[in-house]
């Protein structure tokens, strides 16, 4: 692809006192791309995400937007650059309603007040999007299910029109039905031009729908493969650490360690 | 009762259809009536100031039942007096409560306050209104340090505020020095706060009628709106229920303060305040924030906001109404001693916007609870004083209508939790 990627990370580190949770992490989002992003629990995939996203911003290493290289320093940050997060947790405020999540931190004013009315009226458009019923976008967020939640939390992440989305195991607490859901929205949102970075354990969707897999293992690169031609065993023996296959600049790095 | 949502045939089984209009959805969704949702947040544990107004009607019917004069005008004139200053204090802890902490030190700040203005103006004869205003803004300048700190320390603000509590007691102390009470100007600005009354009949009446017409008209346009585009709106017998119960609400206090002294300056006072900040919080920008951060700090930090302004922002809030609750305290006793802003004073604050209904776990109440938890606390105190009653039964029944709010809160928090992982 001869344009510059939409997000590049280059060597990024991030350590907790003394825990060097990631270590020389390269990656590449593409716009158009669905990117899954591969590892064992505790690889280092949801601090990589934070590191993205400002929440936990990178102690070394440089990060690219568009081919220049950016500061994200806190979530601000990575908002304004068109990058947009859906937690692991889904980080939503339990006591608001379902408006008043989706426009936190953008809320529409009207005389310097808030305009619930037009809130209500975009969240309604924004929700039939993702197929989705939510008896009643008044209740207060903690009083839905599970499903509903995450589609609030995918809602929100789409209000501002990001070109970068972070999916940090999105389906994990869904059942068939709404995974499926999930997964053609993601699809949807390719064929429009956006970045996905989607994190899933789960190789059947990866294999259904990201175009490239990055691997983190014990918060290194431990392979970059194209979904397309690689084999589920490449992947996995990538995952687990096997050493085969396992690309040539990874294993030295296994090797020095 | 939320099991649609589990049913994966739910409406529109279309993937990712464009955003376009709103269509089929909103206008059932509007079709089904208001009176559903009410009783669905009542049943998920939404109980808002439902059992606080029932232990009001409750205490007043048995103080009346004690004492004939409980409900007199003059009673009931003098209690909507007294709610004031405690009522301002308990406004701010409203605030410092919907972000899930406590603040200890208002009782301290509001004396501090008091004592600024008092030798300000009576020892060293500066204008009135400089000093009411230097009280006021020391009262914000404690809260936003307390704030401040708090915030970037990430100490709960109830240790950081109880450090408060005994510097600015000591602080209020040094300033007033060794001649210990300060007797405040009989005709002055801060004496005349709680002893004016619009004697005029029509000032009630009018304001009253105002008030209902404001939230008839503010309804209305907004059913108006929502109508025009299609969305669910309230029914016109909701806003005219509504409106009519506020209407009668005030226009019976209007009457009943008329055939007292006319309606007193302290009150119209509270409720503007109380009314304002209300709109502050539900209404703009920076009182979502607020809401928001007690529903979860790290959510809201997420979601790119500013964490450390909007605590700082609520304490200093906090702050500033407790030193103007302790004016009106010293206004209501003319005069500023060492005991000022000590006492039962901070507990009462903070029971009255627990009692009026805003949750000790954050995110939950508004500044209305102030009043109405005033209002349980004050009556209990008069008709204690009436009737002849002890302090210490006094304490027991405040005590217990407090364990009770503090039980509904839990227990309304557990029953939404419960529905939440239905």
């Amino acid at each position: 692809m001869p344009a510059a990627p939409l997000l590049a990370l280059r060597g990024v580190c991030k350590r907790f006192g003394v825990v060097e949770v990631l270590k020389d992490v390269d990656l590449e989002i593409h716009a158009g791309q669905v990117v899954a992003l591969l590892g064992d629990n505790g690889a280092g995939k949801s601090t990589l995400v934070k590191v993205i996203s400002g929440v936990s911003p990178a102690d070394k290493g440089v990060i690219e937007w568009e081919g220049r290289t950016v500061q994200i320093r806190r979530p601000h940050d990575a908002r304004d650059l068109g990058i947009a997060t859906v937690y692991q947790d889904l980080a939503l405020c339990g006591n608001l309603d379902v408006v008043g999540n989706l426009f936190l931190g953008r809320e529409i004013r009207r005389f310097g007040f808030l305009d619930e009315m037009e809130m209500e009226s975009r969240t309604i458009g924004l929700l039939e999007r993702l197929t989705r019923a939510i008896p009643d976008l008044r209740a207060p967020v903690v009083s839905l299910s599970s499903g509903q939640r995450q589609a609030v939390a995918i809602a929100r992440s789409l209000l501002g029109d990001p070109q970068v989305l972070l999916l940090d195991e999105p389906t994990a607490a869904l059942g068939f039905e709404q995974t499926n859901e999930v997964l053609d929205l993601v699809d949807a949102l390719r064929e429009r031009g956006m970045g996905v970075l989607l994190i899933s354990h789960n190789m059947g969707d990866v294999k259904a729908l990201a175009d490239r897999a990055v691997v983190l293992r014990l918060g290194r690169n431990n392979g970059f493969f194209n979904v397309n031609t690689a084999s589920q065993e490449q992947i996995i023996a990538s995952i687990t650490g096997a050493t085969e296959n396992v690309p040539r600049r990874a294993a030295s790095y296994e090797t020095r360690w | 009762m939320r099991d649609t949502a589990e049913d994966p045939q739910a409406e529109g089984a279309e993937p990712v259809a464009e955003a376009g209009p709103a269509g089929g959805g909103p206008v059932a969704l509007a079709l089904r009536s208001g009176g559903e949702a009410v009783r669905r947040r009542f049943r998920a544990g939404e109980l808002g100031s439902f059992p606080v107004v029932l232990v009001l009607a409750t205490v007043w019917i048995i103080f009346q039942s004690l004492n004939a004069n409980f409900l007199s005008p003059r009673n009931l004139s003098n209690i909507s007096v007294d709610i004031v200053g405690t009522g301002m204090i308990a406004v701010g802890i409203v605030f410092v409560l919907l972000l899930g902490e406590l603040d200890l030190s208002v009782g301290s700040i509001s004396g501090l306050a008091a004592a600024i203005f008092a030798v300000l103006n009576v020892n060293n004869g500066v204008p009135e209104w400089i000093a009411l205003v230097a009280a006021v803004l020391a009262g914000t300048a404690a809260g936003a340090v307390q704030g401040y700190s708090c915030a970037k320390t990430r100490v709960p603000a109830f240790v950081l505020t109880l450090a408060g509590l005994l510097t600015w007691n000591g602080l209020m102390l040094a300033v007033l020095g060794t001649n210990g009470t300060v007797n405040l100007d009989e005709n002055g600005l801060v004496a005349k706060l709680t002893t004016y009354y619009f004697t005029n009949d029509a000032v009630a009446y009018g304001l009253a009628a105002v008030c209902a017409g404001a939230v008839f008209t503010i309804s209305y346009l907004d059913r108006r709106r929502r109508v025009a585009a299609g969305m669910r709106h309230r029914s016109m017998r909701y806003i005219g229920v509504r409106t009519g119960a506020l209407a009668a609400t005030a226009f019976v206090s209007a009457y009943l303060l008329n055939r007292f002294q006319g309606l007193p300056l302290a009150l119209l006072i509270f409720l503007v305040v109380v009314a304002g900040l209300d709109i502050l919080l539900r209404r703009t920008h920076y009182g979502r924030q607020v809401y928001a951060l007690g529903g979860g700090v790290e959510a809201a930090r997420r979601a790119s906001l500013n964490v450390t302004g909007i605590q700082t922002a609520v304490l200093a809030v906090s702050g500033t109404m407790a030193a103007v609750g302790g004016l009106f305290l010293a206004s209501r006793i003319s005069s500023v001693s060492q005991s000022s802003g000590s006492g039962v004073l901070l507990l009462n604050a903070i029971a009255a916007a627990v009692i009026g209904g805003t949750s000790l776990f954050g995110g939950r109440g508004t500044t209305w609870s102030a009043v109405l938890g005033m209002l349980v606390i004050q009556s209990i105190a008069s008709g204690m004083a009436i009737t002849d009653t002890p302090t210490a039964i006094q304490f027991v029944i405040t005590g217990g209508v407090l364990f009770a709010a503090v039980l509904i809160d839990a227990l309304s928090r557990r029953s939404q939790e419960a529905h939440g992982r239905a």
